[in-house]
């Protein structure tokens, strides 16, 4: 029997684990993928636990994604979304997070756009907490399920080109894929406009370029990541269309790449911003498979977590 | 710490043709025969008793794997979460005649959690359980269908099957 390599009762981010720990993760959402192939596509290993949604920015897929992993694996979910919560009407994050642990709350899930926001509750909280996004910090369970589709299609991580492309200085993604990837040997680019992809990335020990064309040469996966509007001010570039001209994936960008490059993007994606809808729908996309294997790497999550906070009561 | 070997290879091959014989007995109906072998040392044992009795029924019988951990029920009493493997059952087990397989059957709960896992694939007609080495103190109302060997032990004792497909010589060892 080999020794279980998890030792976390919270995921906080990419940053805090180990290249083992990583693999362990993947090697148990592999065995939680087959479930979702059964008949019965649930199993009791959470039953009798509560998972509670934190949601203080909004999110449809992360959140239903971890809703739907939590009632795979039998837990209670509750979801709580910032602008029904007691947070508008005055009420600190602190506060909030320990009225639900004396809920007997067993794992909170939190996004949150404040860097730091899970840190802060996993000193508070003696339940599992799981980073969905904190600020433009981590998101560690996107860059989880990107490396589970990579390794899938591909076979390896270690030794391949991957490109991150887009807005790299407002994007959690990027940075917990930044992380993951050279913590498991990939050679990461990161390319866009100057001002989204500012020089200090070289110091995660990525290679940084605004050519577009040589980024997306020599590439064996390209993840796209949407302009993040609602995050920037106006002054990083000068028009959405421009944005599109310049670092679009366009069918002719498309041609110039590997014949076997794989095109990522972690969604919601606008068609004819940061990918024409021609490349995002065609065969090499695997947008929709990361839907399908998110579900999966946040079942192993939840599973790990909340297996070693239980282990760690259980010995007290 | 002494061992005394309790099977050696040619005890436990004697023992599982025995097996094979009395699973095709007990099964006249053999086209909806099937083996599932519980991970990790169930799975050579479950390929080693379809190959015997696709040879007595000169036809091939589907084999298929159980990963347990998902279904445990003692998650909070271990040191850190398990390793969980991967199932692996391509055939549909609707209306099929199961034998799960595995090494040593002692306080049943491993067998009970491969009960709940197979009816997450289907509702197959019949389980019955298939055990090398039968060691009593059973915690749940479980008894094997076809025993290898029954023996006698003490709580604190450890009986290990070692197979030549999980890297050791096939031989049955109780560590007292």
């Amino acid at each position: 029997m080999k020794a279980t390599k998890w030792n976390h009762k919270d995921l906080l981010g990419i940053q805090e684990l180990t290249a083992d720990e990583i693999r362990h993760l993947l090697d148990t959402a592999a065995a939680f993928k087959e479930v979702g192939e059964r008949a019965v596509k649930k199993v009791p290993s959470l039953r009798g636990q509560t998972m509670v949604n934190l949601f203080i920015e909004p999110s449809t897929r992360t959140r239903t994604s971890f809703e739907l992993a939590a009632k795979r694996l039998s837990a209670d979910v509750i979801n709580i979304a910032a602008t029904a919560s007691s947070l508008v009407k005055g009420e600190t994050l602190k506060d909030t997070a320990l009225n639900l642990q004396a809920l007997n709350a067993d794992i909170i899930v939190i996004r949150h756009s404040a860097a730091g926001a899970a840190h802060f509750l996993s000193r508070l909280l003696t339940a599992s907490v799981i980073n969905a996004g904190d600020g433009a910090h981590e998101h560690p369970t996107q860059a989880l399920l990107d490396a589970f589709t990579i390794r899938e299609k591909k076979g390896r991580i270690k030794g391949l080109n991957v490109t991150i492309l887009g807005d790299i200085l407002y994007s959690r993604v990027a940075r917990s894929n930044i992380w993951l990837l050279t913590k498991l040997g990939a050679r990461v680019t990161l390319a866009g406009p100057s001002t989204l992809v500012p020089r200090v990335f070289e110091e995660f020990g990525c290679r940084v370029t605004h050519d577009i064309e040589e980024a997306i040469r020599d590439a064996d996966v390209i993840n796209l990541l949407r302009i993040q509007h609602e995050r920037q001010r106006k002054t990083m570039f000068p028009s959405i269309g421009e944005y599109a001209a310049m670092f679009g994936l366009n069918k002719e960008r498309f041609a110039r790449t590997k014949p076997d490059a794989m095109i990522m993007h972690p969604g919601p994606i606008n068609r004819g911003v940061e990918i024409d809808s021609e490349v995002a729908d065609c065969s090499r996309s695997v947008i929709l498979e990361q839907v399908t294997n998110g579900l999966a790497v946040r079942m192993a999550v939840l599973f790990l977590c909340a297996g070693k906070r239980k282990s760690t009561e259980g010995t007290e | 710490m002494s061992v005394l070997v309790l099977m050696d290879g040619a005890a436990l091959e004697r023992a599982l043709t025995r097996m094979a014989h009395e699973i095709v007995e007990h099964n006249p109906e053999a086209e909806s025969l099937a083996f599932v072998g519980i991970r990790t040392q169930g799975v050579p044992l479950a390929h080693r008793l379809a190959t015997k009795v696709g040879s007595i029924l000169k036809r091939e019988v589907p084999v298929g794997e159980l990963d347990i951990n998902m279904h445990r029920d003692d998650l909070a009493l271990l040191d850190s979460p398990p390793n969980v493997g991967r199932s692996t059952i391509k055939f549909d087990l609707t209306d099929k005649a199961i034998v799960l397989v595995d090494d040593v059957l002692f306080t049943g709960r491993t067998i009970r959690a491969a009960m709940d896992e197979i009816s997450d694939f289907g509702r197959p007609r019949r389980i019955q359980l298939a055990i090398l080495v039968d060691r009593g103190h059973r915690e749940l109302p479980i008894r094997p269908d076809y025993v290898g060997r029954n023996v006698p032990t003490a709580p604190h004792e450890r009986v290990r099957v070692q197979l030549t497909e999980t890297g050791g010589k096939d031989e049955v060892v109780i560590e007292r």
